[in-house]
């Protein structure tokens, strides 16, 4: 049954993005906030807000007692979880089916099962699609991990098998290494995770992060191709394109046809993203893990393909079949977004929370700024610095650094420390230009970089 | 016997143990040291150290663990 009052449980930028395609659905919004949002402008521009708890997250954001409440108070039918939060918490999305809510986003078995980067991986090796060479599964003995890495041969990753975002993953250059590391990261997944379970993968040195957007309906899925977001700092995205410039025409296709096949085989309902390693010395692509909800780059897809992922996310969890076949999403031109963080990239990324005492925002031709700014807001500290997405759309991908250096050039955030001077700086280096980067690039040029960043 | 405060110098959430199943850094009536961490501030998601800047005895939290926390706001007193 389709959508009528939308209850968005998150915060920022995503918030605003969500209420924005409801409205254009004729969805009513409801707004949930800790006391620390109450002046946010989801608030102000939600139909009615609902205050569920102090700044503190784990007794707002992630209090499922408190979103469940507010639901039943203002008569919401679903509830949105956005990203990050409880976006991928499989027991949230039961509860709310439990109280007879829909869950914008898959079933909570469905994310039980892509959450775990074992069963993921099984999932994905039954798919017929190839994921990085490592150990069959969890492994809790320490002689039989040894025999899996020597096998897979130096360097390994040790990873935590319930961690996820980068959390939780060890480098062993050599053998010795490897036995020094592994109980510390059984008892620290352990610690962190609730689960010491830790499985042993092979590291690609000079990997690309590339990844495949799908739409799924429960029965027939589709993709909107491929995103490239290998400029990373500890492993967190910074800046992220649409089409990836390293993939020849037949890779291309093989990669997205590998990943409707894998999600197809979970009978996948909603948005998600399948998230690959591509060597592009050999051309080989792994499946590294899906993410089960809206993505914080969704708009690079959008902008190329014309797809609104969140209101598509809407429709399907309405009820709605997919309302395109494969044949009919089809790419045009290039789009990069960056991330503006409440950060200071000349002072390692320190966290730099504060007022807006201005603000001018970028626009014209193929410019696009989600954000959750005003001039006069407050930054609560309490949360994520991501402060906005400044998104731009050129014919190739020249015209769209262009754009992105001219955009840059307009946007001013008085008052506070942001990230836009680390771009400025990116959109100018001959690397970036050339599209010949990997994962680990970023961190390796602001070691010697860094310090230029202010202004 | 002089008080002094302990100042957080970053907004954010006041944690005083360093994991949610460990024991706090400091209890009061503890003694501390120039530098000895007594408790930790999440901003924005990253996690930074509060450390004493006098010694003597901590003779109170001014703030509740998991409180919010604004800079420069004074979370614990130490008498030396």
């Amino acid at each position: 049954m389709a959508i009528s009052k939308l209850l968005i449980a998150n915060r920022g930028e995503i918030a605003l993005r969500i209420i924005r395609a409801a409205r254009e659905q004729n969805i009513a919004t409801v707004q949930v906030h800790s006391t620390a949002d109450a002046d946010s402008l989801a608030v102000q521009l939600a139909d009615e807000a609902v205050e569920i708890g102090p700044p503190s997250a784990a007794k707002s954001y992630l209090n499922i007692d408190a979103i469940l409440a507010a639901a039943e108070s203002t008569g919401a039918d679903a509830i949105h979880p956005g990203y990050g939060f409880l976006a991928e918490n499989p027991a949230f999305a039961d509860r709310v089916a439990v109280a007879g809510l829909t869950f914008v986003g898959p079933s909570g078995a469905t994310i039980r099962l892509m959450g775990d980067k074992v069963a993921a991986r099984e999932v994905a090796a039954a798919a017929g699609v190839a994921t990085v060479p490592g150990s069959e599964g969890r492994i809790d003995d320490l002689d039989a991990a040894r025999a899996c890495a020597a096998g897979i041969g130096f360097p390994v990753m040790i990873k935590a098998a319930a961690g996820g975002g980068g959390r939780g993953i060890r480098v062993a250059h050599d053998l010795a290494e490897f036995e020094r590391l592994f109980p510390q990261a059984s008892a620290e997944a352990k610690a962190a995770f609730g689960d010491g379970g830790l499985y042993v993968e092979k590291l690609i040195e000079r990997a690309r992060h590339i990844e495949v957007q799908i739409l799924g309906d429960g029965e027939d899925v589709i993709h909107c191709f491929e995103r490239e977001c290998s400029l990373q700092r500890r492993r967190q995205k910074v800046w992220e394109e649409a089409p990836s410039a390293a993939l020849p025409a037949d890779i291309r296709n093989d990669l997205c046809a590998s990943a409707v096949a894998l999600a197809k085989s979970v009978r996948y309902s909603g948005a998600g993203t399948l998230e690959y390693l591509y060597d592009d010395a050999t051309g080989a692509f792994y499946f590294i893990e899906m993410n089960t909800r809206i993505q914080v780059e969704h708009p690079v897809t959008e902008w190329i393909t014309g797809i609104d992922l969140v209101g598509e996310m809407l429709r399907i969890a309405g009820g709605a079949p997919l309302r395109f076949g494969q044949s009919e999403v089809r790419t045009r031109g290039h789009a990069i977004e960056v991330r503006l963080n409440a950060e200071d990239p000349a002072n390692g990324f320190l966290p730099a929370p504060g007022t807006v005492a201005g603000l001018r925002v970028p626009g014209g031709p193929g410019v696009r700024f989600d954000t959750m700014l005003y001039a006069g807001y407050t930054i609560p500290p309490f949360y994520d610095s991501l402060l906005g997405k400044l998104v731009v759309w050129g014919e190739d991908r020249p015209h769209a650094i262009a754009r992105l250096k001219s955009a840059l050039g307009e946007l001013d955030v008085a008052g506070i420390k942001t990230t836009a001077p680390l771009f400025l700086a990116l959109a100018d280096e001959e690397d970036i230009r050339e599209g010949n980067i990997h994962t680990r690039w970023l961190e390796h040029w602001l070691t010697s970089n860094s310090k230029t960043l202010s202004r | 016997m002089a008080t002094k405060q302990i100042l957080s110098l970053l907004p954010g959430i006041f944690y005083r143990s360093p994991a949610p199943d460990q024991p706090p850094y400091k209890s009061e009536g503890d003694a501390v040291a120039v530098g000895d961490v007594v408790g930790l501030v999440e901003v924005m998601k990253t996690f930074h150290e509060i450390k004493a800047d006098s010694a003597g005895t901590l003779t109170r939290f001014l703030i509740d663990n998991e409180d919010a926390v604004m800079a420069g706001q004074p979370v614990a007193e130490v008498a030396g």
